[in-house]
């Protein structure tokens, strides 16, 4: 292939992987992983490089806009960003050891995992009160709806603390953002509200992100050539699904990509017993 | 309980400002790196189905990429624009320590120098 039709495809794909992550809340890891392995056969080491770059863009680029809004809780953010980093560096160290097919099965796995769980009803949570630790960590705190600023509390940090060490582990072995995960640690067990959840969520994620990747750079794994096109296709998308996400339907765009990440999460799963990668 | 937060004063306008500047100057490298590249090499064949791997510092990565500008080196346009998108959340988590220092937060400011700590871990951590 050359190098010209190369950039194409990846840059039309990153524009793809950037409106689904903006539209559905799924993350651009999960498609360009299986765009750069499956269809273009790109090793599994770059393809894990070149997300992180991606998860990056798109995490800077609409956290902009969200901390600005002051939805964002900073605090919360950063005190779990400790785990999150933690859990990265650990897991840029793992994946050193670990069998590329492996990998790409646990990677099938966790897409399964997120497709579902994107089509899951959110629950929404509202605390008014924090317990303990969390009030001494200043956690409580509010965001802004239409009927003014809504206060609310957290509950249960040392268990929010300990998925998200998890989440940046898987974060930094499968080249994702986890945002899944980084969700059901805010809402499910800390009972985070949706709202604060996923922004803050996303907030994190370049930082665990950042923390992994820049291992990886110095191993080889991120290429300027495979990078260029994801870099810039991921936040054009990303932009343009900002612009277009009140007027779309989300629910069947949820959907239609649940659909298409579960096949390839099967098709992952199946590439790596069949020892592809 | 009207306490002086984070999230409502400037500050969180500043790190909103520094992500934007990140992205843009990021991606405008990178289009600029882009063009030159193709220009130079849209006609060669791709080959990443093999992985090589790698043992190089950041220290030399930053060298060779600021050298490589100099010259116009396609490549390291590219490298400077995802450089920069890397350093934007690096300066982010330091500009919210500056804004724990300034409302005299002690927690939150051992809790942000404890995640630098790990991110200068990871710059520190190639194969060895």
């Amino acid at each position: 292939m050359s190098v010209l039709l190369f950039t194409l495809i990846l840059l039309g794909g990153a524009i793809t992987a950037g409106l689904v992550g903006s539209l559905t809340g799924l993350g651009g890891g999960v498609i360009i992983i299986p765009l750069l392995t499956i269809v273009l056969g790109i090793d599994i080491h770059y393809a894990i490089g070149t997300a992180l770059v991606s998860v990056i863009a798109t995490s800077t680029g609409s956290a902009a806009a969200y901390v600005r809004e002051g939805i964002t809780n900073i605090r919360l953010g950063m005190l779990l960003e400790i785990a999150t980093t933690a859990g990265a560096v650990f897991g840029a160290y793992l994946a050193v050891y670990l069998n590329p097919n492996f990998i790409a099965v646990l990677f099938g796995l966790v897409l399964i995992f997120s497709a579902l769980n994107s089509l899951n009803k959110k629950s929404e949570y509202l605390l008014d009160k924090s317990d303990k630790l969390a009030h001494k960590l200043k956690l409580d705190s509010t965001f802004p709806s239409k009927e003014g600023k809504v206060s609310y509390g957290v509950k249960n940090v040392t268990g929010g603390f300990g998925m998200m060490a998890l989440a940046g582990i898987l974060s930094a072995l499968l080249g994702i953002g986890s945002g899944a995960l980084k969700v059901v640690a805010m809402d499910n067990i800390m009972k985070v509200p949706f709202k604060v959840s996923t922004t803050t969520s996303n907030f994190m994620m370049g930082v665990t992100a950042m923390a992994s990747v820049v291992i990886y750079l110095q191993r080889g794994y991120v290429k300027p050539d495979i990078a260029m096109p994801v870099l810039i296709g991921v936040l054009v998308g990303a932009i343009a699904g900002s612009k277009i996400l009140l007027k779309a339907n989300t629910k069947k765009l949820r959907l239609f990509f649940a659909v298409i990440i579960l096949f390839m999460a099967v098709n992952m799963i199946y590439n790596g017993f069949k020892l592809k990668f | 309980m009207v306490e002086k937060r984070l999230n409502d004063s400037g500050l969180s306008l500043i790190i909103s400002k520094i992500l934007r500047w990140g992205v843009t100057t990021a991606i405008i490298m990178t289009l600029f790196g882009g063009v030159i590249f193709l220009i130079h090499h849209a006609n060669e064949k791709v080959s990443f189905t093999h992985f090589v791997e790698n043992d190089e510092s950041i220290k030399n990565i930053l060298k060779d990429t600021w050298q490589g500008l100099f010259v116009f080196r396609a490549r390291s346009y590219i490298m400077m624009g995802i450089l920069l998108l890397f350093a934007t959340p690096l300066v982010r988590v330091i500009f919210s320590l500056i804004g724990f220092i300034i409302e005299k937060d002690k927690m939150y400011v051992l809790i942000t120098l404890i995640v630098l700590v790990i991110i200068f871990i990871s710059l520190s951590g190639g194969l060895h």
